[in-house]
C-alpha cells in the first residue's frame, strides 16, 4: 500500500467535558474516495475541521501529507480544497473574482490563476455566470463555485463536508456526476454524508461514524454484506399496529420495528413476503429492495440515518 | 508513515503566518472598488465640517490658544490636528470594527481565508492594512485641507502624515481584536459609546488644563490624546521629548494588539 495522505491515530477532539471525536482511528491512501458516513452530529464535521488543520485536536496523532497540522497549518492548507457545510463564497466579489482571489491567498501566481480560473468555471459549469454576483447564483450554482474555489490550488486532497446537502435531486446529480469526474482523474476525495446514496455513488471506502466513534469500516458492498441482508422486506400495517403484528412475524427474519414500518432482512425478499401472507397478515403496503447502507447504520446503532 | 508526538498546543510563527497579508489587502481594495467606496469617501467630509464649524466658526469668537510652549496659535490651527488624528482613528476604527464585524459574523469571510494557505496573522495584517490605508487617505485629504486653510505652522506639518499612520495602526490593531468579542449590533454600540467622549474631551478643542488632575492623569492615559498632542506637536512645530513617548505609546498599542488580534483570530477559527 502506497504512503497514506491522512492518518488519524486515536484522533480526538474535546469541548470541555465532551467528545465530539472520541478516539477514531483511519487511514486514506492516495487516489482514493473516503467518507465519513453518519447522522448530524456524529463528529463528521469536527473530523473534516481537524484534517483540514484549522481545529487542533485534544489528543491522538493526525499526519496529513507527512505534516503535523498542529505544527504546519499553513503548509497543509496549501495542499489541500475545502468545500465546508455551509457555502461561504466571498458575496462581495463576482464568480469570477471569486477564484481569483481566492487563489491569490495560496500566494499563487497571477497567470497560473486566470487560466485555472477558466478551466474551473467551465468544470463547473460557470462560464456564462462568470461576471455574476454570487448572490444571484442558485444554491446548486454556489455548491458548484466553492467546489470550483477549492480546486484552484489544484489540491492533493480535496475535502467535501455535507456536499449536496440542501440542494435538489437534479443539482445534487450534477454535483456527483462533477465529484465522480475528479475521482476518476485521481484527485483523493474526503467527504461527509448522511445520504447512504451519496455514499455508495461516491465512496470506494467508508467508516461509519456515531457518537465520536467508528462504528464500522469497509467499502459500500462490503458493509453491506457484512451488516445485513441481501435484500429487505419493508411492511406497513398502519401505525398503531405495527407493534402487534411483529409478533406474529418472528422467524422470518431478523426484524427492526419502526414507528411507521416494520423492516424484514431476508435473502429473499419475495419469499418473505409470500410467509407473511401465509400467516393471516395483510400488509397495506409492501416493498421488496435491496439492503442499502441505511440498514448497516439501523443495524450498528439502532437508529436512522436521518431523523 | 510517519508517526508525530502529540503536542496540546501549538505555535511559532509558521502556524500564524505565511507572509503573504497582500493577498488580503488585495481582496479589500477590490472588494472596495466594486461596492462601497462612496461611503468611504463620506468619512473624508466629516472632520472638515467639525473643522469649518468650530474652528473657523467658533474660532473667531475665540481667538488665540496657548500651546505646550507658551506661544499664542489661532484657535482653528489648534484644532485642525486633534480633528486629524481623530479622522485617522475614525478611518481605522470603522474598518477594523464595523466591516471586521460584518466579515466574521454574515460573510464568513475569514472562515474561507482560514481554510488556505493564509494564517491569522495574514488576515490580521491584511485586514489592519486596509484601515491604515483608509485612515491614511483621510489623514491626507485631511492635511491637505489644513494646508490650504494656512493652519499647518511649521515644516514638521509633513511628519504629521507618518504620525497619522501609526495612529491608524495602533486603533486598527487593537480595534479588530475588541470586535472579534462583540457578537451583536448593540454591542456594536459600546464602541461608539467609547469613542465619541474620548473624541470630545481628549485636549480635543480645549487645553487639559481645564480637568482636575486625576481626570487629567485618566485622559493621558487614553491613546487618542497621545495622538493629538503628538499631530499637534507637528503641525503647529512645537516639538519637545515628550513626543517620544507620544511615540512609544503607539508602537507598545500596535504591538499589543497585533498580538492580541492574532490570539483572537486563532481562537475564533483555529480552535
Amino acid at each position: 500500500m502506497p504512503t497514506p495522505v491522512i492518518t488519524a491515530n486515536a484522533l480526538t477532539k474535546k469541548y470541555k467535558d465532551f467528545a465530539a471525536v472520541d478516539g477514531i482511528t483511519f487511514e486514506v491512501a492516495p487516489g482514493e474516495s473516503f467518507g465519513l458516513l453518519g447522522p448530524n452530529g456524529a463528529g463528521k464535521s469536527t473530523t473534516m475541521r481537524m484534517v483540514g488543520a484549522v481545529s487542533t485536536r485534544t489528543s491522538g496523532d493526525l499526519t496529513i501529507l507527512d505534516m503535523d497540522p498542529n505544527e504546519q497549518g499553513p503548509e497543509i492548507r496549501a495542499q489541500l480544497g475545502v468545500v465546508p457545510q455551509a457555502d461561504n463564497l466571498d458575496t462581495e466579489l463576482r464568480v469570477r473574482d471569486n477564484l481569483l482571489v481566492y487563489g491569490r491567498y495560496f500566494g499563487l501566481p497571477r497567470a497560473v490563476i486566470a487560466k485555472r480560473a477558466d478551466e474551473l468555471l467551465d468544470f463547473a459549469q460557470l462560464t456564462e455566470k462568470a461576471k455574476a454576483k454570487v448572490d444571484d447564483l442558485s444554491g446548486g450554482m454556489k455548491r458548484r463555485l466553492t467546489i470550483a474555489r477549492a480546486l484552484i490550488n489544484d489540491p492533493r486532497i480535496l475535502l467535501l463536508d455535507e456536499p449536496t446537502s440542501g440542494l435538489d435531486p437534479q443539482a445534487r446529480h450534477i454535483l456527483w456526476d462533477r465529484l465522480f469526474r475528479l475521482k476518476e482523474q485521481g484527485t483523493t476525495l474526503v467527504l461527509t454524508t448522511h445520504y447512504m446514496d451519496e455514499a455508495e455513488q461516491l465512496c470506494d471506502r467508508l467508516v461509519v461514524v456515531d457518537k465520536g466513534q467508528i462504528m464500522a469500516e469497509g467499502s459500500p458492498a462490503a458493509l453491506i454484506r457484512e451488516h445485513s441482508s441481501k435484500e429487505v422486506l419493508e411492511v406497513r400495517f398502519g401505525s398503531d399496529k405495527n407493534e402487534g403484528a411483529s409478533a406474529k412475524l418472528e422467524g422470518i427474519g431478523r426484524l427492526e420495528v419502526l414507528p411507521d414500518r416494520i423492516l424484514i432482512y431476508s435473502d429473499n425478499g419475495e419469499a418473505a413476503l409470500v410467509e407473511v401472507v401465509k400467516r393471516g397478515l395483510e400488509p397495506i403496503t409492501s416493498l421488496v429492495r435491496r439492503s442499502s447502507l441505511e440498514d448497516v447504520f439501523l443495524r450498528l446503532t439502532g437508529r436512522t440515518l436521518i431523523e | 508513515m510517519t508517526v508525530t508526538s502529540t503536542r496540546q498546543s501549538s505555535g511559532g510563527v509558521r502556524a500564524l503566518y505565511s507572509g503573504n497579508a497582500r493577498a488580503v489587502v488585495g481582496r479589500g481594495l477590490l472588494a472596495t472598488r466594486s461596492t462601497n467606496w462612496i461611503i468611504v469617501l463620506t468619512g473624508v467630509f466629516e472632520p472638515v465640517f467639525y473643522l469649518l464649524a468650530l474652528g473657523i466658526g467658533l474660532g473667531g469668537y475665540i481667538g488665540g490658544v496657548q500651546n505646550a510652549q507658551g506661544d499664542t496659535i489661532p484657535y482653528a490651527a489648534y484644532i485642525a490636528p486633534a480633528l486629524l488624528a481623530v479622522s485617522a482613528m475614525n478611518g481605522a476604527i470603522y474598518d477594523s470594527t464595523w466591516n471586521v464585524f460584518f466579515k466574521m459574523h454574515f460573510g464568513k469571510l475569514y472562515q474561507g481565508m482560514l481554510a488556505t494557505r493564509l494564517g491569522p496573522l495574514d488576515v490580521a495584517l491584511g485586514e489592519i492594512s486596509l484601515a491604515l490605508l483608509r485612515g491614511a487617505a483621510y489623514g491626507l485629504t485631511f492635511l491637505l485641507v489644513m494646508q490650504a486653510l494656512g493652519l499647518n505652522l511649521a515644516w514638521t506639518a509633513v511628519l504629521a502624515l507618518p504620525a497619522i499612520l501609526l495612529i491608524a495602526f495602533g486603533f486598527a490593531s487593537l480595534g479588530m481584536g475588541i470586535t472579534s468579542y462583540l457578537k451583536t449590533f448593540q454591542q456594536m454600540d459600546w464602541i461608539q459609546f467609547v469613542m465619541l467622549p474620548m473624541f470630545l474631551f481628549s485636549a480635543t478643542f480645549y487645553p487639559l488644563t481645564v480637568y482636575p488632575a486625576p481626570i487629567q492623569w485618566f485622559i493621558q492615559a487614553l491613546p487618542l490624546w497621545h495622538g493629538v498632542e503628538l499631530v499637534r506637536g507637528l503641525t503647529t512645530g512645537a516639538l519637545g521629548p515628550v513626543m517620544l513617548v507620544h511615540l512609544l505609546y503607539f508602537l507598545v498599542m500596535i504591538a499589543l494588539g497585533l498580538v492580541f488580534t492574532t490570539r483572537r483570530l486563532r481562537a475564533l477559527f483555529l480552535d
